[in-house]
């Protein structure tokens, strides 16, 4: 398995508490349009994700991030 | 020279429809439809209440009825001092209505030189900066300290104008979630050793109106070696020995770098400031786009900041009675079982916490109609999802207007099922 599968796997298993549609997930879902979360819902999950891989996303780079794979792709990158 | 600069412009009486796709207004018709909604069930537009006749602190006429106000931010009720108004008349009969111009061009008189040396005193620290109002202090000191490449970090639950000034400015923004000493610790730990921080914190949060724990918040930022900025807007002239805020009364003087404050809460008129003890603080002046690209206070509000400020200093008797008044609302609330935003009285606010909008709407119509006013307030200004309604005490609250209060939040409570 990839790294990058292996951050994807881990990233969708932290959406589900929060995927209360039942949304079905892949690179191009968006949090805002698809899952429809609010600012409050994002807040909690970034802070999930963070503690989770042991990084920080900045709201600066939180702004450019709206699809899962752009997630996936910048917590690779922040694990470096 | 041409006469077209001359010409006042106007509207056109039948200005063109613009196409619903080009109309930059279109963004706001859930906005609308979601107010005329509200209003369509009959009840007061709770964000559009006049004041026709104000009283005193406490006292105003909305609507033709005489109202008790307890949702303003006239903590130590300075509004009707008559040290404080003399001050004001005094300023305008001297220097005029307004500065008109910059502090840094001509808008800086003997009374803006007059109030941050109040603030200094009050505040015994070396530096004061003052600016138009406390939204402006926040924008101001957090877009030009923090540069590119340095980071702030905030508490999640944030006031608007820290988050508008963290967007004003350049530097990376990271969040953590409230009042979490832990969550702060674990963020700092994570950004680069090198790169200057800053911390944020409020010593009071005005929503809930529970206060930080910022002993230890401070010790951790200190620990990471980032500055500390405390907004203190809204525990000025109650809180330690000498009134200056949370972070007195939890002994942190030392080591809060920065404090942000504002003249429309306990001072009673309007304006913000920052105080610190910094000795290259007096930069900000030469820095600071909002502190230089706007008019600078009338002479009129200085007076009356400077002279309220002074007072404020000695107003033992007034705090006392502010604490008074807040502790016997808050117990008596509890008691008829609200549901309230703090387990014990923690300061001047009292937050009432619902969980629909509907019945918030309906509680507060309720209470405004039989003479009370409280703040109502929704998300996204409230953290999670919460309803509220918020009461703010006055020193000048008499212990027969909290019995009158507790009543009016009795029969309303009981009459729409929110208490049993």
């Amino acid at each position: 398995m990839s790294d990058r599968q292996a951050i994807y796997d881990t990233v969708t298993a932290q959406i589900e508490p929060f995927n209360k549609k039942g949304v079905t997930l892949n690179d191009a879902t968006t949090f805002q349009g698809d899952l429809e979360w609010d600012s409050l819902t994002v807040m909690d999950f970034v802070a999930a994700i963070e503690d989770e891989f042991d990084i920080i996303i900045t709201m600066n780079m939180q702004a450019e991030i709206e699809t899962v794979g752009q997630l996936v792709d910048a917590v690779a990158k922040l694990k470096g | 020279m041409t006469d077209a600069g001359l010409v006042a412009e106007k509207l056109p009486v039948d200005p063109v429809e613009v196409a619903p796709e080009r109309d930059l207004m279109s963004k706001f018709d859930a906005l609308i439809a979601e107010r005329q909604a509200l209003i369509d069930t009959g009840v007061t537009d709770p964000f559009a209440i006049v004041m026709e006749q104000v009283k005193s602190p406490t006292e105003a006429v909305i609507a033709g009825r005489d109202t008790i106000l307890l949702g303003t931010y006239n903590y130590m009720g300075m509004t009707f001092d008559a040290d404080v108004i003399q001050a004001g008349k005094d300023a305008l009969d001297q220097y005029g209505s307004g500065t008109n111009g910059s502090r840094m061009l001509n808008g800086t008189f003997r009374d803006h030189i007059e109030v941050e040396d109040a603030l200094r005193d009050f505040y015994d620290v070396s530096g004061a900066i003052v600016f138009s109002t406390g939204y402006m202090a926040n924008l101001g000191m957090i877009s030009t300290l923090v540069g590119k490449g340095e980071y702030v970090i905030l508490d999640a639950d944030s006031h608007a104008s820290i988050y508008d000034g963290c967007k004003q400015g350049n530097a990376e923004i990271v969040r953590f979630r409230h009042n979490d000493v832990n969550d702060l610790d674990k963020r700092l730990g994570r950004l680069p050793k090198d790169a200057g921080k800053l911390v944020i914190l409020e010593g009071v949060y005005s929503m809930l109106g529970d206060i930080a724990p910022l002993k230890e918040m401070v010790a951790v930022a200190k620990k990471r070696n980032a500055m500390v900025l405390s907004d203190e807007a809204h525990s000025m002239g109650f809180y330690g020995p000498n009134g200056r805020g949370v972070y007195e009364e939890l002994g942190c003087e030392g080591d809060v770098d920065f404090i942000i404050g504002t003249f429309s809460k306990s001072v009673g008129t309007v304006g913000g400031f920052c105080v610190s003890n910094h000795p290259k603080f007096e930069a900000i002046r030469l820095a600071c786009r909002p502190y230089i690209f706007t008019a600078s206070l009338p002479p009129s509000v200085v007076a009356t900041a400077a002279t309220s400020i002074r007072k404020l200093k000695h107003a033992h008797k007034k705090r006392a009675q502010l604490w008074e008044n807040a502790r016997s609302l808050h117990a008596g609330l509890k008691a008829l079982g609200f549901k309230l935003g703090t387990e014990t009285s923690d300061s001047a606010i009292i937050a009432i916490i619902l969980d629909d909008q509907e019945r918030a709407v309906a509680m507060w119509q309720a209470l405004l109609d039989g003479g009370l006013y409280v703040n109502m307030a929704r998300p996204p200004a409230t953290p999670a999802g919460t309803f509220l309604l918020r009461c703010s005490l006055c020193a000048e609250h008499t212990p027969a207007q909290i019995a009158i209060v507790l009543k009016m939040f009795e029969a309303a409570g009981r009459s729409l099922g929110v208490i049993g």
